[in-house]
């Protein structure tokens, strides 16, 4: 490739020894730098919000929840939802994944303003140490949703520091949004037409299009609480000639399409995935592209199914359930053009593929049961039980967590330089899958038997699946922290993982691992369409020498020919 | 892309003329107009907005993609304020 190449033997220089010192972290301005140093910042969150899951979960081990009062109750799901919602997932796929990838995918050496991306890292921060302090400072007990009047005249825990650092993250969500949709525009690489985009791209684009579109309205309905508490404006309050649903309306403008911040980005990670590891052009490429921006621009016209039962008209209340049934349509394209591209396929099962696989199903889970919950009858009966938790983690942990750590193992590789340890990827991926489900299947029967959700205590005839539940955590738990420690161990003791140890054709493959400091060695050109192995030769001649199921597979076709009798089709054919 | 240079006389005119809205807006607020109130001081407030997106923001002097996402943003907006009136205008209980 590159005209000069340096002897083998020798450490190239990359973006992680560039440099060195702590200045050169928390002063850099590259984009992969951000991204790890984002990870560092979510990870340290995801294990303090699943320090809170697991206290729920050991509350409702026995019936009468003798270990916590209900208002210790009270705040710890709230903050395990505020810091899961807002200070993991979130940030997780873009932060962390779009920042190290998308300039390499489409071919650019940083995003449009790497500065203004640094900054985000400071306010998301920034934002996390607000939270911080008002968790140490006695917590918020409002729920993640913040719902008046339990956060304005019925409360006396933290509101007002907790919105502030909701509202301050907001800001870096909006920053990198807009970071993305200007270095997509504008900085593809020669050749890098927009339907040759990676489909992570665009869903990512997607994703940007809602952060930026949507999180403001979020800080101003904060901003709004924040000044009836602090100054008695009467916005929310019916007190002062405020209404309490309208809280609701502003809110959920911005949290259902929050909704698929988190599920658009670990979409787009399947979407890499499924080709990569089924050797297999996607299936319906342009279709797919379409449907991560349809359910960007659905998604904000559906939030009144989180509003059923809380006095809004029955009319508006039909419309949004019609609604709710359409912005359905767009995910089911995606997962049926998913499993399409696997038909007739050479699928090998290395553990990125394994989180795609557990994303598909549980997805597939989560929407289905949304479809439920859409509908007006049905939403009465499980509405405000363990059947909506059940559903919202089938999508939230079983689809976007599940996407997220497929999409942390496929590209570590290309952070790292080395390969993690694929036997305890695998157990990992495996844990991980049967915890979930023995953690969340239960709650599916447990609410629609009725029990609701945000209590500390229950009858005792729900015991026996409350103990299932609180038994699968502690699987997940165990599956959650092993990635934590071989990823670790890798990056020192992994074996070396090359350019492209996944035989796949994006653009960040076709650059040394890690990276260089300005990404490519020479700006790339694309003269070949997305996810299509034949546009690279040097890639094909790779798969016929190196990889025993593409031959396999073509064996086996050649064999399945000749008994067929069928002529072997022309070149390109 | 050469940015249209605005000379400080055109924004201190702006200024001046947000200056005498504000003081409109305060203005009217003395003077029982029952609900139109409400109506001229949106009224007044949108002007204000606009004098600051097209001049301040050079929205003005910017290509037609930055209209369109101008436009785009206050369409989502929209979006908002119609479905939620849809609520509020349709509630028989009320
Ligand atoms: C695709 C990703 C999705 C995610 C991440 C998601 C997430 C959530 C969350 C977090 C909640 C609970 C909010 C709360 O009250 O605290 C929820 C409730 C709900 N979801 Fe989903 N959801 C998704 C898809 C869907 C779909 C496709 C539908 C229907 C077509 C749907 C319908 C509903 C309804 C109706 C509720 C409200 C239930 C109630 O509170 O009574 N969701 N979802
Ligand atoms: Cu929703």
């Amino acid at each position: 490739m590159g005209a000069v190449t340096t002897k083998t033997e020798e450490v190239q220089e990359n973006y992680l020894n560039a440099e060195y010192g702590w200045k050169s972290w928390l002063f850099t301005t590259d984009h992969k730098r951000i991204g790890l140093l984002y990870l560092v910042s979510i990870t340290l969150f995801f294990f303090l919000g699943g320090l809170f899951a697991l206290l729920i979960r050991l509350d409702l081990l026995t019936p009468p929840g003798d270990m916590m009062s209900s208002e210790a109750y009270n705040k710890m799901f709230s903050m395990h939802g505020i810091i899961m919602v807002f200070f993991f997932l979130i940030p997780s796929i873009p932060a962390v994944l779009g920042n190290f990838v998308i300039p390499m995918m489409i071919g650019a050496r940083d995003v449009a303003f790497p500065r203004l991306n640094l900054l985000s890292w400071y306010l998301f921060n920034i934002g996390g140490l607000c939270m911080l302090y008002a968790v140490v400072n006695g917590g918020v007990d409002t729920g993640w949703t913040f719902y008046p009047p339990y956060s304005s005249n019925f409360s006396n825990t933290n509101v007002a520091m907790a919105v502030t650092a909701i509202f301050i993250a907001g800001f870096s969500s909006i920053v990198t949004g807009l970071n993305f949709i200007i270095t997509i525009h504008t900085m593809r690489a020669p050749g890098m037409t927009w339907f040759r985009l990676p489909l992570f791209i665009w869903s990512l684009y997607a994703t940007s299009l809602i952060q930026v579109l949507g999180t403001p309205i979020l800080a101003i309905s904060l901003a709004l609480v924040a000044a009836e508490r602090l100054l008695h404006l009467g916005v929310f309050d019916p007190a002062y000639g405020g209404d309490p649903v309208l809280f609701q309306h502003i809110f959920w403008f911005y949290s259902h399409p929050a909704v698929y911040i988190m599920v658009l980005p670990s979409m787009g990670v399947v979407s890499e995935l499924i080709p990569t590891f089924a050797r297999k052009i996607i299936y319906g490429y342009k279709v797919v592209a379409a449907a991560s921006v349809a359910i960007a621009i659905f998604s904000f016209l559906v939030w009144g199914h989180h509003m059923f039962v809380s006095g809004q008209s029955i009319f508006i209340g039909m419309v949004f359930s019609l609604l709710s049934y359409a912005v359905a349509i767009p995910s089911a394209v995606k997962v049926f053009n998913w499993t399409a591209t696997l038909y007739k396929s050479s699928v090998s099962f290395q553990t990125p593929m394994l989180y795609a696989f557990g994303f598909i199903g549980l997805f597939t889970i989560g929407g289905l049961t949304g479809l439920f919950v859409a509908a007006l009858g049905v939403n009465i009966h499980v509405t405000d039980t363990y059947f909506i938790i059940a559903h919202f983690h089938y999508i939230m942990v079983g689809g976007a967590v599940m996407g997220y750590l497929g999409g942390i193992h496929y590209w570590w590789p290309k952070i790292s330089g080395r390969m993690y340890p694929e036997i305890w990827g695998k157990l990992a991926a495996l844990t991980i899958f049967v915890g979930f489900n023995l953690t969340f299947f239960p709650q599916f029967i447990l609410g629609y038997l009725g029990m609701p959700r945000r209590y500390h205590a229950y009858p005792p005839e729900f015991e026996m699946l409350n103990v299932l539940s609180t038994a699968g955590a502690s699987i997940l738990g165990v599956g959650y922290i092993l990635p934590l420690i071989y990823l670790a161990w890798s990056m020192r003791y992994g074996e070396k993982a090359g350019p492209n140890p996944w035989f796949a054709t994006g653009l960040e493959w076709r650059t040394p691992s890690p990276p260089p400091k300005k990404n490519f060695l020479e700006t790339p050109v694309v003269t070949w369409e997305a996810y299509d192995i034949s546009g690279q030769p040097d890639l094909v001649e790779r798969l016929h020498n190196e990889d025993r199921i593409y031959k396999s597979a073509l064996q086996a076709e050649e064999r399945k020919r000749e008994e067929l009798g069928v002529e072997t089709p022309a070149e390109g054919a | 892309m050469p940015e249209r240079i605005v000379t400080v006389n055109v924004y201190a005119k702006i200024l001046a003329v947000l200056l005498i809205l504000t003081a409109t807006t305060c203005a009217v607020s003395y003077i029982d107009m029952g609900r139109m109130n409400l109506v001229v001081m949106v009224l007044i407030a949108c002007a204000k907005a606009s004098l600051v997106a097209l001049i301040f923001m050079h929205l003005r002097y910017s290509r037609h993609l930055m209209s369109i996402v101008a436009v785009g943003a206050l369409f989502w907006l929209g979006i908002l304020v119609a479905l939620t009136l849809g609520d509020y205008l349709t509630r028989g209980w009320q």
